[in-house]
């Protein structure tokens, strides 16, 4: 069984605080949905609204059709995955995984097989009379899952749980929770801060900043289409470079930078003479060599680093430097630190959006 | 003339001993110097802490005690047929708690027997009676309580600890008395007909002796429970359990170390309590510590007293690690 989860205006305030203001959105049942954000934008104080740990001061929170407002988190149809897992140390893998259950007395023989049963839908058969102190991170990772499965709940809750994990591990297990997701068919509701995890795992991503939830969408149109400079500077690399309209037609816009007239999309309807930043991805940068028709700018290599796959330049740019990457593919144009070069995009891949706060400004 | 020997062998050791320390002194000292203790340390304060030690447990906890066990396996003598041929070890001061005077009628020494059970009973009660009381403060200030208002809490809970302990003992029982607050209270608003002699029924008594070893629970207790994350409590509550399968499967599991340490001392200070019963206890009402107290200062009689002390000891020891074996908790986890 999967529902799905409404937030109906939802503001939640601390004393003059307000942690999440107007949040207002439907995750459809089945979806794999994720808040994004930096630490402090509000999404597991969202996160703890649904599970029922905190109530909203406005609004409403429905889960398949129904209000949950005065409903215990011990009522709701959610489980939470805590940052920390919060497995209890003093009892068994099977203990854990079946506590659900044991709260809900079924009998011991009965929990023992669902328990199994869990273990085998995670990947760690036999394990179930170990201690979860015994196991290693990525396993105690699982069994944090089996636990919160075990309840058959309609939504399944997770706060960065993959955190503590190390890189290759936290890799692995975005795929497995993916995996899981799709094997058992609930709606999950998953908080990051890692844009990374967001954009691999998730069917729709919710991107947060100071309690607002800035733009709604799945990962390729957050990634193509940010609407605000925050997205535009939170999701993956961006070079802006700050300036005012000097010309605008519905489609697009030419910014007025310190390196020249720039052109880019004009997603969101700017006039001549508004303040904005032009967004262009480091992947969309070339180098230019000879005459180019237009969205030229002259710059100069401070530093370049190898990484295989890729090269990265890092040209002297506006407020920030300007980032630029190149495919290892062979056919790339070598430069030296110090040259003066000259690099252009296609005003499709840049889109210009009104000033705004950028992410970690 | 004695004096004079004992001085002249005393320079004569000296003359001997002291060049042989010379001869050694060096082999001795760099011993010394290679134990870690004394290298993380330095001489003087490593030196200082091993005496120190040694002469505290030595001086002020085992012979003492050793004395009182000696004592107890001893005919209570006058002082000149001390170290007489009288002077023997006897069984005579624990046969005395079982089964009392040889002329008594009865087989065995009921009236003391039953001070002693009614006090490791009475006890037991307290103690279960104070861990009721404390558990939900410790928790609530451990888990629930933010900062300043835990803070409050604490000073609330140490305060009345500064008035003396007779004196408390003393406001108990004007307290309790048959004309005392809770008396008039209770008739004030009606709710009884005549006083109730709270005093006789030992309320006062167990009243003040739970009182009084409250914080010895409390504070066990509350490090325990603090020690606890508290996404744990979430997690369970998250996965549907109410509150009292919380406690009774993650927080007390979790404080078992802190609750063993607390009862146990809150039973041990309970059952060896003495200035309480007495001002407390009821007229016809005996604590075990009143028989044994007695015994010294009323009968003069050391060795019976220090028999009836020791199989206090003894029963209180023998209970408390019954108890814990009951409950698995080893007497590491109590220090930790």
């Amino acid at each position: 069984m999967s529902a799905d989860v409404e937030l109906d205006h939802v503001s939640i305030r601390f004393g003059d605080f307000t942690a999440v203001k107007d949040a207002n959105l439907t995750i459809r049942e089945g979806e794999f949905f994720s808040f994004l954000g930096p630490s402090g934008c509000g999404k597991t104080t969202i996160l703890r609204a649904i599970s029922g740990f905190s109530e909203p001061t406005e609004g409403e929170v429905r889960i398949g059709g129904r209000n949950m407002a005065g409903i215990g988190p011990n009522r709701r149809p959610t489980a939470l995955i805590f940052q920390n897992l919060a497995l209890f140390p003093l009892m068994t893998v099977a203990e854990n995984i079946a506590f659900g259950l044991e709260v809900r007395g079924v009998p011991k023989y009965e929990r023992r097989r669902r328990a199994e049963e869990l273990l085998k839908l995670i990947a760690l058969p036999g394990t179930g009379d170990k201690l979860v102190t015994s196991l290693s991170g990525g396993q105690r990772q699982r069994v944090a899952i089996a636990r919160a499965l075990a309840v058959e709940p309609e939504v399944l809750l997770l706060d960065e749980p993959l955190s503590a994990l190390d890189l290759k591990l936290r890799q692995h297990m975005r795929t497995e929770l993916r995996t899981i997701q799709q094997r058992v068919g609930i709606t999950f509701i998953y908080i990051t801060h890692d844009q990374g995890e967001a954009l691999t795992m998730s069917d729709r991503i919710a991107v947060m900043s100071q309690g607002v939830i800035q733009q709604v969408g799945d990962g390729e149109s957050v990634y193509n289409d940010p609407g605000t400079a925050f997205v535009a500077s939170f999701v993956g690399e961006n070079n802006a470079l700050h300036g005012r309209v000097s010309q605008a037609d519905g489609e697009f816009a030419v910014v007025d930078t310190r390196f020249g007239g720039l052109r880019g999309r004009n997603t969101r309807g700017l006039r001549t003479g508004d303040q904005a930043i032009l967004f262009v991805r480091p992947e969309s940068l070339r180098l230019v060599n000879g005459e180019a028709p237009a969205n030229v700018l002259e710059t100069r290599v401070v530093n370049e680093e190898f990484e295989g796959s890729a090269r990265h330049l890092h040209l002297a740019g506006d407020r920030r430097g300007l980032a630029l990457t190149q495919t290892n593919d062979g056919e790339v144009q070598r430069v030296a630190v110090g040259d003066t070069v000259r690099v252009g995009f296609r005003p499709q891949r840049a889109v210009v959006l009104p000033e705004g706060r950028l992410a970690s400004e | 003339m004695s004096e004079f020997f004992t001085v002249f062998a005393a320079v004569l050791a000296a003359l001997i001993i002291a060049p042989a320390i010379q001869k050694h002194a060096d082999r001795w000292w760099s011993g010394l110097t290679d134990i870690r203790f004394v290298q993380r340390n330095g001489v003087f304060i490593s030196v200082y802490l091993v005496v120190a030690v040694v002469f505290w447990v030595l001086f002020m906890i085992v012979l003492p005690q050793l004395y009182m066990v000696d004592f107890s396996f001893r005919h209570n003598l006058p002082l000149e047929e001390v170290g007489g041929p009288d002077d023997v070890y006897t069984l005579e001061n624990y046969r005395y708690l079982l089964f009392g005077r040889e002329t008594d009628e009865a087989w065995l020494n009921w009236l003391h027997l039953s001070v002693f059970l009614r006090t490791i009973i009475a006890s037991v009660l307290v103690t279960v009676a104070n861990f009721a009381l404390c558990y939900p403060i410790a928790y609530y200030m451990a888990q629930v309580a933010r900062g300043g208002k835990a803070r409050l809490l604490v000073i609330c809970l140490i305060v009345p600890f500064w008035v003396n302990e007779i004196l408390r003992a003393f406001a108990f029982r004007i307290l309790f008395g048959t004309s005392g607050v809770i008396n008039e209270v209770l008739q004030g608003l009606g709710l009884i007909d005549g006083a109730i002699d709270f005093l006789r029924a030992d309320v006062g008594l167990y009243a003040g002796l739970t009182y009084a070893y409250i914080l010895l629970m409390i504070f066990p207790l509350y490090n325990a429970i603090e020690s606890l994350d508290h996404n744990q409590v979430e997690a369970a509550r998250d996965l549907g359990a109410p509150w009292w399968r919380i406690h009774y499967r993650v927080v007390i599991p979790h404080a078992k170390p802190g609750i063993a340490s607390g009862c146990t001392m809150v039973f041990m200070l309970s059952a060896g309590a003495l200035a309480i019963p007495q001002i407390l206890g009821g007229p016809s009402s005996l604590w075990f510590t009143q028989i044994i107290y007695d015994w010294f200062f009323q009968g003069l009689n050391w060795p019976q007293g220090s028999a009836y002390a020791l199989v206090l000891l003894l029963a209180c020891l023998v209970f408390v690690l019954g108890v814990m074996r009951l409950f698995k908790v080893s007497l590491g986890d109590i220090a930790r």
